[in-house]
């Protein structure tokens, strides 16, 4: 067998919070399920967290046929309604082109080309956060 | 004149978790017979299409892969059939934006446009087939049914 990667454990999605952004990182092949229970956990934790921004990195996925294309606008969509904003990351040219031949572009969506990119767009509160070291506290 | 090599594989479509391996073998196999990325990355969209047809609308099925030969170029075909309840109006099926329900309606028209050859048999109570085929380098010749 080739260095296929498998579908991950029991479709575990690591998940993590920087500041006001929630990094959903995809990998792999995602099971339905896994792809439906994303949507429930992300929008659980925007309306208990005070997640104002959510950044789904899919460099790492393969393919994105018409169901994950509407998990993802779906996502969108309801961070929207719950004050935050998502944005898709790191899509691979290859899976671009064969979402728009599918006729799915998903327009909706915001997009950025590196997760680096995707942080800037939503502002990056993370960059802003209170410094904890106590270097510039000697100010008079 | 095209013909079948051999049926290389016969894999279940009863689960997400069918659908998952069906994805990879057909990733497997599109690598192996030197599909380009682009190419690949089609084929196994298309054929998660059509296998989550299968066990969407068609209460479960099976897709049979076959490696095939026209004049010295390679293609894979895939075929995906089921005993469901068959579609009764296959020109609407095939329009883009009709829906039975779930999804966006994409499902047989989008997967038709990311494949060379595309041809679907079923009649009300009859179940479903869709047979698609891609080639590696794609022989210049007129899109079918259009």
């Amino acid at each position: 067998m080739t260095g296929e990667a498998a579908p991950p454990p029991d479709g575990y999605v690591p998940v993590l919070r920087l500041g006001g952004i929630l990094l959903v990182t995809l990998q792999g092949d995602l099971y339905d399920s896994t792809a439906e229970r994303l949507r429930q956990d992300i929008g659980r934790t925007v309306s208990d967290d005070a997640v104002t921004g959510v950044v789904i990195d899919l460099s790492g996925v393969e393919i994105v046929d018409s169901f994950m294309g509407r998990v993802l606008s779906d996502i969108a969509a309801m961070t929207r309604l719950l004050a935050a904003q998502t944005v898709v990351a790191g899509m691979r040219p290859a899976v671009a082109i064969t979402l728009v031949e599918l006729g799915l572009t998903l327009p909706g969506l915001r997009t950025a080309l590196s997760t680096e990119e995707a942080m800037n767009l939503l502002g990056a509160e993370v960059a802003n956060l209170p410094r904890t070291a106590g270097a510039r506290r000697e100010r008079p | 004149m095209t013909h079948t090599e051999s049926v290389s594989a016969r894999l279940p479509l009863t689960s997400d978790l069918d659908l998952v391996r069906a994805r990879q073998h057909v990733r497997q196999m599109t690598a192996e017979l030197g599909f380009s990325l682009v190419e690949q990355t089609k084929l196994v969209t298309a054929a998660s299409e059509l296998a989550r047809n299968a066990l969407v609308h068609g209460g479960g099925g099976r897709m049979e892969c076959a490696e095939v030969t026209d004049g010295g170029v390679r293609g894979l075909r895939l075929v995906f059939s089921d005993d469901g309840p068959g579609i009764a109006d296959l020109d609407q099926a095939l329009s883009d934006g009709y829906t039975s329900g779930e999804g966006l309606g994409m499902g047989l028209p989008g997967a038709r446009r990311l494949v060379h050859e595309f041809s679907v048999d079923s009649a009300r109570g009859r179940g479903t087939t869709v047979t698609v085929t891609s080639w590696v380098a794609r022989p210049p010749r007129p899109r079918e049914g259009s």
